[in-house]
Formats: structure tokens, C-alpha cells, sequence
């Protein structure tokens, strides 16, 4: 396997898609010549044209509802989604429209369209340019969601998106875009199908459930459990929506005890699903109470001596476990 | 629709109006015979909706688009099988111009299996997918991105088709609408506001909504934009014929601010007006400007129907709508199970 970034990861399934399909086009702000501010679709316009690769203006709804009605007459858009916080711009036509248009034609219609944006704070951007808004779309029946937590993981995830009848939202973690991974090569065609959990490492005192960027905070842990004597599993969740709730209880029916990381707001986010899940199926396998950890429930500050602590980190991690694990939990 | 409706004496300023409009949108006799059916239908699903939502054998709410007729058929009388629709809230009209048929429109209304929608939409989302109306919107403005994307696919695919986004005046307060508006100049995409003009967003008149006129904001895109007496089939179809035309040519985007009003309420169960209409209003449009009798008497002028086969006409539909009715009370409900159904497309 090769190595590259996430970001070219990315390009690649976005290019291969297009290669294979002609009703796929992509459209966003300054997605062409531009390829993004973050370069990941640098190139795309100039094998594809500018009849594929769409530069619209900047009206988020605009363009998000124009790809609903575009995906409901035969064609698949990509829509880019220059950052996670932006969807908040464009709820009504991702949720009121896309999310409904199967359901409410009893099943006459479909909308095969994906929203490529992304998550992730400690980028020293601020309130508005830092959420991680994956809960809020995971709960609209409609919506599948996605989360790639490496490059092989984006390509594959992207790559079967694009190919669901159903609207995607996928996150794409934009602290990532530069990080090197494995990743197939081009011959070797991976798709990651929805639903499918997948077991990063495997351990017997704890287990580690994490999403997108929180993966490899989870990564990071057991080897800090690894040092101290102790083993976990490490359980990429990869989508939301459909969410794999066997693998996971699997494991926490295995392990006895339980972390849940997710970089959205803790308060009502998908770590509390996951946790509510694990706690309903799995309570008599439980030597601990569930952890969650999420970002902290306050707007992502600007300053970088605030903003760090506010993202679950590698040291409290493991430090949380080895309380779970030694039974040092304080009984409130 | 009853028959007394559809051979009210008209008035003299209607008849002049009909007249200036006879010889402009080119159809045969026998087309615009059914143009005429098509208002009669509209009319007479509206009347039975109506009653069954007061007897109360109907759930949820209702919104009538009595009055409104011309600008559905006149618009979809245009179309052909490449074209796409959506529609609004107040949509029954635009579902039967396209093509719907009564059965499985009130068995939606009624929520029942064998509705358009399986009972999963039911008033508000009303449509009939394959004869191309991508939805009945029931968030004002809503469809405007869909119904522009429609118009983005067809040019992007080469279909040769067009897609008409059915709005009504409230949808321009809505942001989205502009937004669209200026990709379709931009694109020159293929695509036709048919702006519902029936002068109330809800229980507010257009006047304390509406800045300036609404044909300048279209045309500050560079968007052709026409106003068009919505009462008036003819007109609605010439105009719409000429929309249709600059967007199979590849000339883009046409608003057409149809002129109409809605006799009922907002919705059913919207009855005392007066604090935002009047009464003399209301008698007013339905009197002079109602556009089935008004249509009525061009056909009859024209020779192409007689007044006895109007009648008939109206009688026959009615018949029609009433037997869908009573098939529809009988039918039966999706299975309880069915509710977790179509959430995904599989």
C-alpha cells in the first residue's frame, strides 16, 4: 500500500468517481481553480472541466437545495461545504428537503447526493469555523453520516457515498488533511461500506469508541493503557448513521468497561447515544459507569490557551481509563 | 364544481378580457377543451376536500387553491413529459394539472395505502412523481432550490426539459429564492417562477410584505419577467409558452408574476377574514374574475362547446370526484409497520 494524505485521498475518490460516473458532478465555493482553502480538490477542475467541477456563488442554501433537486432528476452531486459550521446555513434544505424526500413520496423519490464538509477545533479559528456538528445531522431520520478517522478510511467512506441513493453528510476532519496514511492503490478499488464499525486494535480491560479526529486520540490512549499493563479496544465508529451498535456492544459486553469520544459539543451529542445504547444493551456486562467525552460545552475559543483543553486529549484519556479500570471511580 | 358555477353569467369586463387573449396560445379546440376539464377538476377536488375536512373525515389541514386555477393549468398545459414541476403547500391544483388523477390524490389526503404517497405525505406533499412533479413543498420558498437544481440536471444531462417552480407571493420574502435566482442567470438554466401573485402571505396582505415590485427583483438577475392576469387561462398559457420557449432554447430563466386570488382561507379552517379582507373582496373575485366561467365563455364564443355541454362537463366531473371520495373513505390505511418504511431510498 501506498502512503499519502488524507487531503489527496480525497481528491483521488472524488476523480475516480468522476472517471466512473458521468451523472457525478461537484459543486461548492471555490472549489475549481481554487480547489478549496484547504487544496483538497486541487486538479479536479482540469481533468474535468468546469462543467464538473463548479465554482457557485457563496449562497450555501442556495446551492445545497439546487444539489437536492439535481440528485432528485438523475444526477449524483458532490457538494462541498467549505466548513462544518456553514450547515447551519443550510439546515432547511438538508433537513426539511433532502433528509424527506424519500419518506414523504412513500418511497417514489430519492435524493443521491453527498455533502462533503468537515469538523475539528484547535485550528485557532474560532467560534464559528470549528464545530463539530456531526450529532446535529445524525439526528434527522434521512441522513446517513459518515466519519473518516484516516486517508484510507476518507477515500473509502467518500468513495461509497457517492454511490448510496441516500443524501451523505461526510466530515472530514480538516486537521487531518495532511496527515499520511496506507491507502490502496487506484487498481485496488476499496469501498468502506455504511455501518460497519471497525475493531483499530483489540484489548481485553477497556474499550475506546471514537469518531473522526477522536480515533486517534483513542489510538493514542491504549498505548498510554499499553505502558501502564492494560489493553484496550480501539473501536473506529466510521458512521453515525447507520451506526454499528453490535460491534460496539460486542465489545463493551467483552471489555466490562466503556470510553466514548466525539469531538461535538459534549451536552446531547453522539457520545450520549452511543452511551445511552451502550448502557440500555449492555448494562450487565458493565464493571463501570460509561464515560463520555466531548468537546467542552462552551463556543470554540479563539486563543490558543483556551482552546486546546476544550477537545478530549490523549492524557486525560488514559487517565479516565485507568480510573475505570482500577475501580478508582468516585460514587458521586 | 357544480353546474350552476360553471355557466354563471359573466360580466361584460370579463368577457372583454377573455376576448383579448382568444386567438393567442395556439391550441386546438379539443386542447383547450381539456384545459378547461382540468380547471373544472381542480375546482371540483378543492370543493370535496373542502367538505370533507368539514365533516371532519379528513386529518391535519388543508389549503385550498379555489380561484387559482388558471396559473396551474395554464402553466402545466405548456409542459411536456422531459419537464418537472414542484409544488407549494397550497398544491392540490398544480398535482391535478399535471396529470393526477382523483383516486389515489384523495386516498393520499385521507392518508390511506394507496395515496400518491403511500399516506406518508398527505395534503401538504401531495404529488404524483411520474408524471413529473417533484413534490408539494410545505415550507414556503422551499422548493425553489429543488425545482433550480431540477433545471441545473436537465441541462447538465441534455434532457431538453424544463422545470417550473410554483411559488407564491409569500416565497418572496424567503432568502433562498434569490440565491437560486441568480445561479439560474448566471447558468442560464432552464427554469420558470411561476409566482403565484394571490395577494396574501397567510393572513397578510402583499402589500405590508413586499417592497418595491416584484418583477424588478427577477430582472435585477437579468431574468425575463412578465406579469400575467392568473385569471386568465390563455394569457397564462401564452406566457407560459414563452418561457418555455426561451428555455428549451437555451435563453434561461422567466418569472412570471401570475395575478390570482384564493377564495378560502389561508386554510380550512382560516374563516373569519375580515380582519385582513372583505367580504365585497372576495364576492368581487369570484363574481368578475373567475377564471372557469371566464374560460367558459371563450369556448362558448369560439364554438367550441355549447353551454349544455359545459354543463355536462361539470356534472360529469363532479360524479367523478365524488365516487374517488367515497372509494377513498373505504380504502385502506398502510400497515402500522409501514411508518419505518422509505426513510432511506433502498
Amino acid at each position: 500500500m501506498r502512503t499519502i494524505t488524507f487531503s489527496q485521498a480525497v481528491n483521488e475518490a472524488i476523480a475516480e468517481e468522476l472517471r466512473r460516473d458521468p451523472t457525478v458532478f461537484l459543486w461548492g465555493e471555490d472549489v475549481a481553480e481554487a480547489g478549496t482553502p484547504f487544496k483538497v480538490l486541487s486538479g479536479l477542475v482540469e481533468e474535468f472541466g468546469p462543467e464538473r467541477i463548479i465554482d457557485t456563488p457563496i449562497s450555501e442554501p442556495g446551492f445545497v437545495g439546487m444539489a437536492v433537486g439535481a440528485a432528485l432528476t438523475g444526477t449524483r452531486p458532490i457538494v462541498d461545504l467549505m466548513f462544518g459550521d456553514f450547515l447551519f446555513l443550510v439546515m432547511d434544505q438538508l433537513c426539511n428537503q433532502a433528509a424527506k424526500q424519500s419518506y414523504m413520496s412513500g418511497g417514489k423519490l430519492k435524493v443521491p447526493m453527498v455533502l462533503r464538509t468537515n469538523l475539528g477545533a484547535t485550528r485557532r479559528s474560532a467560534a464559528q469555523h470549528s464545530q463539530s456538528l456531526q450529532a446535529l445531522v445524525a439526528h434527522i431520520p434521512g441522513l446517513k453520516v459518515a466519519l473518516p478517522s484516516s486517508p484510507r478510511e476518507a477515500k473509502g467512506l467518500l468513495k461509497s457515498a457517492v454511490r448510496d441513493d441516500n443524501p451523505v453528510v461526510i466530515f472530514e476532519d480538516k486537521l487531518m488533511y495532511q496527515a499520511k496514511g496506507p491507502v490502496p492503490e487506484p487498481e485496488e478499488e476499496e469501498l468502506i461500506p455504511f455501518g460497519q464499525a471497525n475493531r483499530l486494535q483489540e484489548g481485553e480491560d477497556l474499550s475506546l469508541v471514537a469518531t473522526s479526529s477522536m480515533v486517534q486520540v483513542a489510538e493514542e490512549a491504549a498505548e498510554g493503557l499499553r505502558a501502564e499493563g492494560y489493553s484496550a479496544d480501539v473501536i473506529d465508529v466510521r458512521t453515525l448513521v447507520p451506526l454499528d451498535e453490535d460491534t460496539i456492544l460486542a465489545s463493551v459486553r467483552k471489555t466490562g468497561r466503556v470510553i466514548v469520544l466525539d469531538e461535538g459539543h459534549q451536552s446531547y451529542g453522539a457520545t450520549a447515544e452511543i452511551a445511552s445504547r451502550i448502557a440500555d444493551k449492555a448494562f450487565y456486562h458493565l464493571d463501570a459507569p460509561v464515560t463520555r467525552f466531548g468537546a467542552w460545552d462552551v463556543p470554540v475559543p479563539f486563543s490558543p490557551a483556551l482552546e486546546d483543553q476544550t477537545v478530549p486529549d490523549v492524557a486525560r484519556t488514559v487517565e479516565r481509563a485507568l480510573q475505570l479500570i482500577r475501580g478508582e471511580v468516585a460514587r458521586a | 364544481m357544480t353546474a350552476r358555477k360553471t355557466t354563471r353569467k359573466t360580466t361584460k369586463t370579463a368577457r372583454k378580457a377573455a376576448r383579448k387573449t382568444v386567438d393567442s396560445a395556439g391550441r386546438t379546440p379539443e386542447q383547450l377543451l381539456e384545459a378547461y376539464r382540468q380547471m373544472v377538476r381542480i375546482r371540483a377536488f378543492e370543493d370535496n376536500a373542502n367538505e370533507l375536512y368539514l365533516q371532519a373525515k379528513m386529518p391535519g389541514l388543508t389549503h385550498m387553491s379555489s380561484g387559482q386555477e388558471a396559473s396551474a393549468v395554464g402553466v402545466c398545459e405548456a409542459l411536456d413529459e422531459r419537464d418537472k414541476i414542484t409544488s407549494t403547500h397550497r398544491g392540490h391544483g398544480h398535482c391535478v394539472a399535471r396529470g393526477a388523477t382523483f383516486r389515489p390524490m384523495f386516498c393520499e389526503l385521507l392518508g390511506k395505502e394507496e395515496g400518491y404517497c403511500h399516506g406518508k405525505g398527505g395534503s401538504m406533499h401531495i404529488a404524483d412523481q411520474e408524471n413529473g412533479n417533484l413534490g408539494a413543498n410545505a415550507i414556503v420558498g422551499g422548493s425553489t432550490g429543488i425545482a433550480t437544481g431540477a433545471a441545473f440536471s436537465a441541462k447538465y444531462l441534455g434532457t431538453g426539459g424544463v422545470a417550473v417552480c410554483f411559488l407564491g407571493d409569500g416565497a418572496l420574502g424567503q432568502g433562498i429564492l434569490y440565491e437560486v435566482m441568480n445561479m439560474a442567470a448566471l447558468w442560464k438554466l432552464p427554469v420558470i417562477y411561476a409566482c403565484e401573485n394571490n395577494q396574501y402571505g397567510e393572513y397578510t396582505h402583499i402589500d405590508e410584505m413586499l417592497a418595491g415590485n416584484m418583477l424588478e427583483r427577477a430582472r435585477a438577475f437579468g431574468i425575463e419577467a412578465e406579469e400575467v392576469d392568473g385569471q386568465d387561462l390563455l394569457a397564462v398559457m401564452a406566457a407560459a409558452d414563452r418561457a418555455v420557449a426561451r428555455a428549451r432554447a437555451g435563453e434561461g430563466a422567466t418569472f412570471l408574476a401570475l395575478k390570482t386570488y384564493r377564495y378560502f382561507g389561508h386554510h380550512v379552517g382560516d374563516i373569519n377574514r375580515s380582519y385582513y379582507r372583505t367580504k365585497e373582496e372576495e364576492e368581487h373575485w369570484k363574481a368578475e374574475r373567475d377564471p372557469i366561467p371566464l374560460f367558459g365563455e371563450v369556448l362558448l364564443e369560439r364554438g367550441i362547446a355549447t353551454a349544455e355541454e359545459l354543463t355536462a362537463i361539470g356534472e360529469a366531473i363532479s360524479r367523478e370526484a365524488e365516487e374517488a371520495v367515497e372509494y377513498a373513505l373505504e380504502a385502506p390505511y398502510p400497515p402500522a409497520e409501514a411508518a419505518r418504511d422509505h426513510v432511506y431510498a433502498s
